[in-house]
């Protein structure tokens, strides 16, 4: 049923995706063919300086320094915040000990805490990391709370009289119901964890995207400033339609 | 199969759903003694929001906020398979994962293969439950019961909003599994029709808060009963209480009216 969904939708889509890009890049080459200058490379100098780096330079490097921040940053403040998600929705108590917390989170800028955890913790990985993690969890919370709080009773009800017990509960009939709400924290996340993730490099990492983006900004190399930019777009959407698009179309494939 | 069944005693005294922020609270059912003997088919029938579905959930542990007591008799804590009113299926599973979900072990596939067969499922069982017809959902649901080889079987109006040509069939089928797997059944319906279709003994309950108004033991051979004549008698006669609740909550005797 999904899969002629998908074959019928594939190539069209596919299209569609290239002639967006495509067109993309047209109004970039053309935009820096007017401009003329060293401060707006076009699409192709942007690109061979991307290969360049790659094979001779120390972009994989930077790349690789950003990644594994994101990747641990994201993979923290996912399973704690599903944690604290569910304790909250789960416990009045706990929703109403840690609600005001979760709201100074929010609203707290994720410069104020990269800068915060900097000063108390010095430069180190472990405030970098714990900036980016502190600076993505409160929404996770606020997330997974509203799923939760959505679980359907009738079906835990169902688990209780069956005598499912704890865990086979908690893995089929718990976990499936939050997985939409997992994958609408993890789609925001991605795209906002890496933007912060720079951030907190550019502000006190000796690597990393982030850091390299500074280099650029003081040497005034756009053309590489650029480069390294697109290359991790290109790396987040291959996360993005590798993992996460698959992930979806697997854990959805029952829906009608 | 499990050829001693569970008899069940239920003394409740009361049961109350608490009123949230003010709300006053409801009294579901007061002063119900109900006994079920083993392997009886007990149909349990009465107005609506008499508290049916309450009592079906404290008979299976759902809901232990209540004054009073069950107890099983011989096994004090028999396998329950549950048919509610809706199919409850897990419908990010294909209907025979959801069967092997609440089986202990799974590599039992061979057996429950030939329930899925008897139950009419084989075509439907690597079909998820958004793809499936209200009949074939509350078959689903049917063969997760039966699956556990339950002692006690309860049923909350399973049959409710199928048409009547499907409901009559899925009674059969019911009455089909019943006999080769014996079980005690609690089965509640406020269709007066199905309950002297199916029932050994019904009982019926008063308007809430619910409590056991009158029995009625049909002793008659369910073949019988087909009978129009018969049939019509059978249900005049469990309608004469079933219809006017009101009437006899006023004549507070003790005892329960005995019918037949």
């Amino acid at each position: 049923m999904t899969q002629e969904g998908l074959r019928a939708r594939f190539p069209v889509s596919f299209a569609g995706r290239a002639a967006s890009l495509f067109s993309l890049l047209a109004v970039w080459q053309a935009t820096a063919w007017l401009a003329h200058s060293r401060l707006f490379p076009g699409a192709g100098a942007v690109l061979a300086t991307l290969v360049e780096d790659a094979t001779h330079g120390d972009l994989l490097h930077q790349l690789g320094a950003t990644l594994a921040r994101v990747a641990v940053a994201f993979a923290l403040a996912m399973t704690i915040g599903t944690a604290v998600g569910i304790a909250m929705a789960r416990s009045r108590a706990i929703d109403t000990l840690l609600d005001s917390g979760v709201v100074l989170l929010l609203n707290l800028p994720a410069l104020v805490i990269a800068v915060l955890l900097y000063v108390w913790l010095g430069l180190t990985e472990a405030a970098a990391i714990g900036a980016v993690t502190l600076s993505k969890l409160p929404a996770v919370v606020v997330t997974m709370r509203e799923g939760a709080r959505t679980l359907d009773r009738d079906l835990a009800d169902m688990a209780k009289s069956f005598q499912l017990g704890g865990w086979r509960t908690f893995r089929h009939v718990v976990l499936p119901q939050l997985a939409p709400f997992f994958l609408v924290a993890s789609r925001t996340g991605l795209a906002l964890i890496w933007k912060i993730a720079l951030v907190v490099e550019l502000l006190g990492r000796p690597d990393g995207i982030g850091y390299a983006i500074q280099v650029f900004f003081q040497l005034f190399d756009v053309r590489r400033l650029i480069a390294y930019a697109l290359a991790f777009v290109a790396v987040v959407l291959a996360i993005e339609w590798g993992v996460l698009q698959p992930l979806e179309r697997r854990l959805t494939r029952w829906r009608r | 199969m499990a050829s001693v069944t569970v008899g069940i005693s239920v003394d409740i005294h009361e049961k109350q759903y608490l009123g949230h922020a003010g709300a006053k609270s409801v009294t579901a059912l007061h002063n119900l003694q109900a006994c079920v003997a083993p392997s009886e088919f007990c149909v349990i029938t009465g107005p609506s929001g008499c508290g049916k579905t309450t009592l079906l959930n404290i008979i299976a542990g759902l809901d232990r906020d209540f004054a009073g007591t069950v107890h099983f008799e011989p096994i004090p804590a028999p396998k329950i398979g549950y048919v509610f009113q809706n199919p409850r299926l897990l419908p990010w599973r294909t209907v025979r994962e959801n069967i092997a979900l609440v089986l202990p072990h799974h590599g039992t596939s061979a057996k429950l293969d030939a329930l899925l067969a008897e139950i009419g499922l084989a075509d439907a069982a690597d079909v998820y439950p958004t793809r499936l017809s209200g009949g074939m959902a509350r078959r689903a649901a049917l063969a997760r019961a039966f699956a556990i080889a339950p002692d006690l079987l309860l049923m909350d109006e399973p049959f409710l909003s199928l048409d009547a040509a499907a409901a009559d069939r899925l009674r059969g089928l019911l009455l089909r599994l019943v006999s080769t797997r014996p079980a005690t059944v609690l089965f509640v319906t406020h269709d007066l029709t199905e309950a002297v279709q199916l029932a050994d003994r019904i009982l019926v309950l008063s308007q809430a808060p619910g409590r056991v108004l009158a029995e009625m033991p049909i002793t008659l051979p369910r073949s019988e009963r087909r009978d129009p004549d018969t049939f019509s008698r059978l249900r005049a006669e469990l309608s004469r209480f079933a219809d006017h609740p009101v009437a006899r909550r006023s004549d507070d005797s003790g005892g329960y009216p005995s019918l037949g």
